[in-house]
């Protein structure tokens, strides 16, 4: 039974992990005067709906969808443009919509050679007839279509029109909550924004920040997995990568409070064009060396360059159309 | 984005340079196509635009038609960059709101053989200029005044020439001196290559006119140790020890000295002979007042059984009643715009070449400890005997030279450069003093490069038989029966290993930074080169300025040199400070660095960026966030490039300025 | 567009100190050298940001070439390590993204105008022969 007077919600995910819809159900007792509010009409982990109840609403009637996940097969691209369509307002949820995440990391290869990888050649794969994904099958049953693989994985703002980004991987229950609130205030900020989160990097609220010393000068990189840090001391100090500098804050530091380095999974500050680009100014910034030679060391104990610095940013990449392909 | 709060109104000019452009391009088109960029208002082009016609042409195109920003197509702006802001400031427009295009050394004169393709790149070089303009910003060089007064650390030669050279040109100056007495090391030589001249006999006029000096303050026995603020405007805080001896009252007559009952080795004999707990340095001593050294007195050292303090016979027999237990250490704060660091050096440490055996044999001695055996107010009265009883005359003495200098081992590169000459110096000296005796010199190679230096070493060789072996020490053993070091050497020039057994053996050691130059230099941050000694700013064209505005160096702080240099280079110093101070104002730079707090998360990346140390990352309104010192800030733009999130800019260079730029010149 | 036709777009990165002073004397020489280059002036190389030289890139550049004055020559005493120091980590990117030959660092001293040029010439050749535009390689390879 909808009502007139509650605010229409729909959620979608395209390719997700799952853990955005688990941010939302992480929202806890908040959770229940987030539904008291809404009027849920769409959200396939949890609710029945189909996409035929989606198309058979008006246009322009859903308040708010919040679509988490990267655009990575036709059907997501099909599924999401419907929800433009229907909604007043689009929200990309997640570090997978907002800017690509992980997996956009895909797209440094091509794409028959991750179709290549996956199911002929990996280690584990069992592949007899050498059969690869078919997007049209013709079965004795009946022809099965089956969604296509597309060439790239895509932000949600690649493919439709976004109105508002919450950022994380996942978005912390407290900037999910706040974002939300933003959402059904009826006080919505100017278009583009970035909800939930800070508008400046997590050094701000991190607090190990104020134990860095004077001048930051490193003259080896630390793996997370082979260094165990001081966890009273800034981890940049001690050598580990924390992308705390050049990532949003408003996640509260959580994970330097495990004593892991920032990811950069809150995505980029509002000036910034190329969160890759301004990662690796800033930390080729911070070595101590003055010669070529001793430069190049140091930067060598830099392990995955590119998964380091474009974790979960390479769909938006300032090269994102100009990348070589690898093949195998 | 950039920009005044009006609409941009943007003048171009198009300079022919006589045939130097139109020659190649079309500047009719040219300016045809600027006429139709983006809030131009007006565009131009002129036979010569830096001749006086064409300048006033801008000037009265601002005025009438109320331009806002000038764009000239011409020459290099290294060349003319300065004239045309000269002409926006004589319109009253801010210099600042100049845009020059190169499109000549980068264009025409470059492209001669293909005019179309000049053309084309001329129209996107303006076009992008005009985007640069767009987003241009007026900038203010500010004039910040300057505290006339100046700090000398250090009271050796080098500091005393400082001092006196800004005092005499009516400088209010300080002169910081760590030890109880100004002289440094030329007080403790016996005399100085090449003349011969008695080293303490020219010294200490000079300490006294420094003494007497009325621009001079001095302050022994004192230690910088704090020092904030910039050029201009430094806040100095100097620690003065205590004597224990009242500087007002001392008459320096020496009654406490005969009657104390401590010593100590005595640092200005080299460690050679002994003083007392309550001493004077020497008797020539600026102040010439004594001090109390606390580690050796036993007021200080030994109490009875009450807690009592069992001496206090010097407080008891000064005539003066100079003396007083209670000093305290005070701290005196000091305003100067400028600072000289002259704090000297320090010998190389001989115990770090075991081979040499120093220590191990009381034969074995250093150049300096041979300098004070030399020197009549030394340990022997200028008599040259064997340490340590001071019984045998030496009648071979074989002086090794380059110990710690050019020398990998123990990480010294460098060549010392006085200790070729100060050697051939104490060789004549022991020659004049003990004629029958032998002199050796085991070198690399004999450096004598300064005025009469030459001459002086030929003197040594020629006139006093000094004998030069070249060659480096193999083997240097004691011998067991007559305990006198016997030293072993592979004589290049001849092929022969010659055997010496020597009465003692004079090590040369190099000069080595001292452990106050150290201090200091982390204190003011002015770095090290990587010889140890202070970095200049250029290693030719700056030899007393550092990266650190304000911050001057001489003397052997900055490397080992002689006396001469080292005078030398103290009135460079002086100088130099005395541009800033002479003056009476710095200016800062229009391009400086600047934060937008809102943004600034406080990381902290850029101030570990630069070079200058001129941002600091502070607590405002309960954030860390970063903070310009505009004064201390060059321009150079590299914390900008660093800056994670975007808050740290450089103004005239601003992302915001830059990417239209890049992005035009990318699509044209 | 025939690669034969292909005039490639070269932003060059010069700071105030050396590196433009070089292009200015081959300006003054009277150096020839191909006009493919267009020169955008700093006061340090240290200004140069990885963004603006992938916005280059992204724009229709075809080829990025970042200018400064000699190790232990910079007028700011050390901005040219930092330059050097990220466009190492820029170049180790571009290079797994397939795109190393698009950028460049090169030090010039202010005498060293015809070297600059000469440096142009064949950075302009290889430009032409080995790389296409990135946008060209694109509609090449299709989707």
């Amino acid at each position: 039974m909808t009502s007139p007077t509650k605010v229409k919600v729909a959620f979608y995910w395209n390719a997700s992990c799952g853990g955005c819809e688990e941010a939302i159900v992480d929202l806890g007792e908040d959770l229940f005067k987030v539904l008291e509010a809404v009027d849920i009409v769409f959200w396939p982990v949890a609710f029945d709906f189909k996409i035929e109840d989606v198309e058979k609403l008006p246009d322009g009637s859903i308040d708010v969808a919040i679509i988490n996940g990267g655009i990575r097969f036709s059907e997501h691209e099909k599924v999401v443009k419907l929800l433009r369509k229907k909604s007043k307002i689009v929200v990309a949820y997640g570090s997978c919509a907002c800017e690509g995440c992980i997996p956009s990391l895909a797209n440094l290869w091509s794409k028959s050679s991750i179709m290549d990888y996956v199911y002929l050649k990996a280690p584990s794969v069992v592949n007899e007839g050498n059969v690869l994904p078919m997007e049209h099958v013709r079965t004795d049953a009946g022809d099965l279509e089956l969604p296509a693989f597309l060439d790239t994985l895509k932000t949600l703002d690649q493919v439709i029109d976004v109105d508002y980004y919450v950022p994380g991987c996942p978005p912390t229950p407290k900037v999910t909550l706040k974002a939300i609130e933003t959402l059904l205030s009826g006080n919505l900020p100017p278009k583009g924004e970035v909800l939930g989160a800070s508008k400046r990097a997590l050094c701000e609220t991190c607090h190990l920040n104020e134990t860095k010393p004077e001048k930051l000068a490193i003259s080896e990189f630390k793996r997370p997995h082979l260094f165990i840090p001081d966890p009273k001391k800034c981890f940049l100090a001690q050598g580990l990568l924390c992308m705390g500098p050049v990532t949003r804050g408003g996640c509260e530091a959580v994970c330097i409070k495990a004593n892991m380095p920032c990811s950069g999974c809150f995505g980029p500050l509002d000036n910034v064009l190329d969160f890759g680009a301004r990662a690796l100014s800033f930390i080729a910034s911070i070595i101590d060396q003055k010669d070529e030679e001793g430069i190049k060391r140091t930067l060598g104990s830099i392990a995955d360059l590119v998964g380091q610095v474009y974790k979960f940013s390479l769909a938006k990449s300032l090269l994102k159309d100009s990348i070589k392909r690898k093949e195998g | 984005m950039g920009g005044l709060s009006d609409q941009p109104r943007i003048g171009v000019y198009i300079c022919h340079c006589g045939t130097n452009i139109a020659g190649v391009v079309n500047v009719e088109e040219l300016t045809k196509f600027a006429s139709g960029l983006p809030n131009v208002v007006i565009a131009k082009n002129y036979q010569f635009m830096c001749s006086k016609p064409g300048q006033e042409m801008i000037i009265e195109d601002i005025k009438q038609h109320k331009l806002n920003r000038v764009v000239v197509a011409a020459c290099s702006p290294r060349m003319h960059e300065p004239t045309f802001r000269k002409s926006l400031q004589s319109a009253g427009l801010n210099p600042y709101l100049l845009e020059m295009v190169n499109i000549r050394e980068h264009c025409t004169w470059v492209h001669e053989h293909e005019p179309d393709k000049a053309l084309e790149k001329s129209k996107a070089l303006v076009a992008a200029a005009v985007v640069r303009a767009n987003n241009l910003e007026p900038l203010e060089e500010k004039e910040l005044p300057v505290v006339k007064s100046a700090l000398v650390i250090g009271g050796g030669v080098a500091g005393l020439f400082a001092a006196l050279t800004l005092a005499n040109a009516g400088v209010k100056t300080y002169l910081v001196e760590s030890s109880p007495t100004i002289g440094g090391k030329m007080a403790m030589l016996d005399k100085t290559f090449p003349t011969l001249d008695c080293s303490k006999c020219i010294l200490t006029p000079i300490m006294n006119e420094v003494a007497n000096h009325p621009n001079i303050e001095l302050l022994t026995y004192a230690e910088v140790v704090d020092v904030q603020g910039s050029v201009g405007d430094f806040r100095v805080k100097v620690l003065l020890k205590p004597r224990y001896v009242d500087p007002a009252k001392c008459k320096a007559c020496g009654d406490c000295a005969k009657k104390c009952p401590a010593s100590a080795p005595n640092e200005f004999d080299a460690g050679l002979s002994k003083r007392k707990a309550i001493y004077i340095t020497f008797p020539q001593a600026v102040p010439t007042v004594y001090t109390i050294d606390p580690k050796a007195c036993l007021y200080f050292t030994k109490r009875d059984r009450m807690g009592r303090p069992i001496c206090g016979v010097c407080q008891k027999i000064c005539p003066a009643q100079a003396v007083d237990f209670n000093m305290q250490p005070k701290t005196v704060e000091i305003n100067v715009g400028a600072i000289i660091i002259a704090t000297g050096f320090e010998t190389f440490d001989p115990r770090l070449k075991k081979e040499y055996k120093y220590g191990v044999s009381p034969r074995i001695i250093t150049s300096l400890e041979f300098e004070r055996i030399l020197c009549a107010t030394g340990p022997t009265g200028g008599k040259v005997l064997c340490p340590p009883d001071w019984k045998e005359v030496p009648k071979r003495v074989v002086f090794i030279q380059c110990v710690g200098s050019r020398d990998l081992t123990v990480d010294v590169p460098y060549c010392s450069k006085v200790c070729c000459m100060y050697t051939a110096k104490q060789a004549i000296l022991y020659k004049e003093r003990v004629p029958d005796g032998e002199a050796y010199v085991i070198y690399i190679d004999v450096r004598a490069a300064g005025k009469g230096f030459e001459e002086f070493y030929r003197r040594a060789v020629e006139e006093f038989n000094v004998i030069y072996i070249k060659g480096r020490v193999g083997e240097l053993v004691i011998d067991p029966e007559t305990n006198k070091p016997i030293i072993r050497v592979e004589d290049v020039l001849t092929g022969g290993i010659v055997e010496l057994e020597a009465d003692l053996v004079v090590l040369a050691v190099g000069l080595r930074p001292s452990p106050s130059t150290l201090k200091i230099a982390e204190l003011l941050k002015v770095s090290r080169s990587p010889d140890g000694f202070l970095q200049e700013l250029h290693a030719k064209l700056y030899p007393v300025q550092t990266a650190v505005d304000g911050v001057l160096i001489c003397g052997c702080a900055q490397g080992p040199k002689d006396i001469p240099d080292s005078i030398a280079q103290a009135k460079a110093a002086a100088s130099a400070a005395l541009e800033i101070l002479a003056q009476g104002f710095v200016r800062t730079i229009g391009h400086v660095a600047s934060v937008d707090k809102e943004l600034c998360s406080g990381c902290g990346i850029c101030a570990s960026v630069c070079p200058y140390d001129a941002i600091a990352i502070k607590v405002e309104n309960g954030r860390r966030v970063a903070s310009v010192e505009d004064v201390k800030c060059k321009g150079c733009g590299s914390c900008a490039a660093a800056c994670p999130s975007g808050a740290m800019q450089q103004k005239h260079f601003k992302d915001a300025q830059l990417m239209p730029v890049v992005k035009t010149l990318a699509r044209m | 567009m025939s690669k034969s036709d292909f005039e490639p777009k070269i932003i060059v990165f010069a700071c105030n100190w050396c590196s433009y002073a070089a292009m200015d004397l081959a300006g003054t020489s009277r150096t020839q050298y191909p006009h493919n280059v267009r020169i955008v002036r700093l006061m340090c190389s240290s200004r140069v940001t990885p963004e603006m030289v992938l916005t280059a890139l992204a724009e229709g550049a075809d080829a990025v070439l970042i200018t400064g004055c000699h190790p232990g020559d910079c007028h700011y005493l050390v901005g040219n390590y930092k330059t050097l120091a990220r466009y190492v980590l820029l170049k180790k990117v571009l290079d797994e993204l397939g795109l190393g030959d698009k950028v460049r660092l090169e030090w010039f001293s202010a005498g060293e105008g015809e070297r600059f040029a000469q440096y142009i010439r064949s950075f302009v050749e290889e430009v032409k022969k080995g790389a296409v535009s990135p946008k060209m390689s694109m509609s090449e390879e299709g989707v």
